[in-house]
């Protein structure tokens, strides 16, 4: 008895909510990059999922997506955390919610 | 692929990235998340996508989460200071989380068993890298090479 795909959609889904309640319900930035972190690591899961219960498993295209979508989410980790540490040097906090001077 | 397998490496990753979202000291939730990502990376060799694994493991535990370590210590002055939790941000991610597995229950035709498949070998995904996928490879080469010039700016000391 294998696994079939649902229980890997299923997974993936558990992981994006987790990743959706650090992102929306913790008051720290890097909370939030934590939470974004781990929802693109659930789109991988599905892409590579997907790619492999396929009909024509030899094309590389999953894999693929799967990898672009690893550096693009590496790119996006460094920029997030280079502006969580010059919002600190400004206001001296990383809690979002004190980060208001925007707000009309 | 064996069942037992899959149940446990999905509820260790679970597990753990339940620990990295809801944990109170900041950097038992940043080594919580590298723990996820490590299940992860065992869920994709379970799946046959071995270069993406190793990918992952290398990319998000070696750079990612030491970024966020470094992050955390150099942050450091008011990591007491996070209590509050916002319970409207919860009750949402349990109804995403709701309607996520209701549809994906009442899916039929997501209920298929993997064909037979020939391994990909890292050969083959050099060779796919170089040929069909070259023009996103060399974008993906240029966007990484922005993002570092664009965290050294924001970091870079400001004159007074």
């Amino acid at each position: 008895m294998t696994p079939t795909l649902q229980a890997f959609v299923l997974v993936s889904g558990a992981l994006f909510s987790i990743g959706l309640l650090a992102a929306l319900s913790r008051r720290h930035a890097i909370f939030i990059l934590i939470g974004i972190e781990l929802m693109l690591a659930a789109a991988n899961l599905n892409f590579i999922a997907f790619w492999h219960f396929a009909p024509q498993p030899h094309q590389p295209t999953g894999v693929m997506f799967a990898i672009f979508s690893i550096a693009i989410s590496a790119a996006e980790a460094a920029i997030g955390l280079a502006m969580v540490i010059a919002v600190y040097r400004h206001y001296h906090t990383t809690n979002v919610d004190q980060l208001d001077q925007l707000k009309g | 692929m064996s069942n037992a397998a899959f149940v446990i490496i999905a509820i260790f990753t679970l597990a753990a990235a339940l620990a990295a979202a809801t944990l109170r000291k900041l950097m038992h939730a940043a080594l919580s998340f590298a723990v996820a990502l490590v299940g992860l990376a065992a869920l994709f060799f379970l799946l046959g996508a071995e270069f993406v694994g190793l990918a992952l493991v290398f990319i998000y535990i070696g750079a990612v989460a030491v970024l966020i370590v470094f992050t955390i210590l150099l942050t450091r002055r008011d990591v007491g200071k996070d209590r509050g939790f916002n319970w409207a941000g919860v009750l949402i991610a349990l109804a995403v989380f709701c309607g996520l597995t209701w549809s994906i229950l009442k899916t039929q035709s997501l209920s298929i068993v993997a064909p037979h498949i020939r391994a990909l070998t890292v050969k083959r995904i050099g060779e796919a890298l170089m040929t069909g996928y070259v023009w996103p490879l060399q974008c993906v080469g240029l966007l990484l090479t922005a993002a570092l010039i664009g965290a050294l700016i924001l970091v870079m000391e400001e004159k007074r």
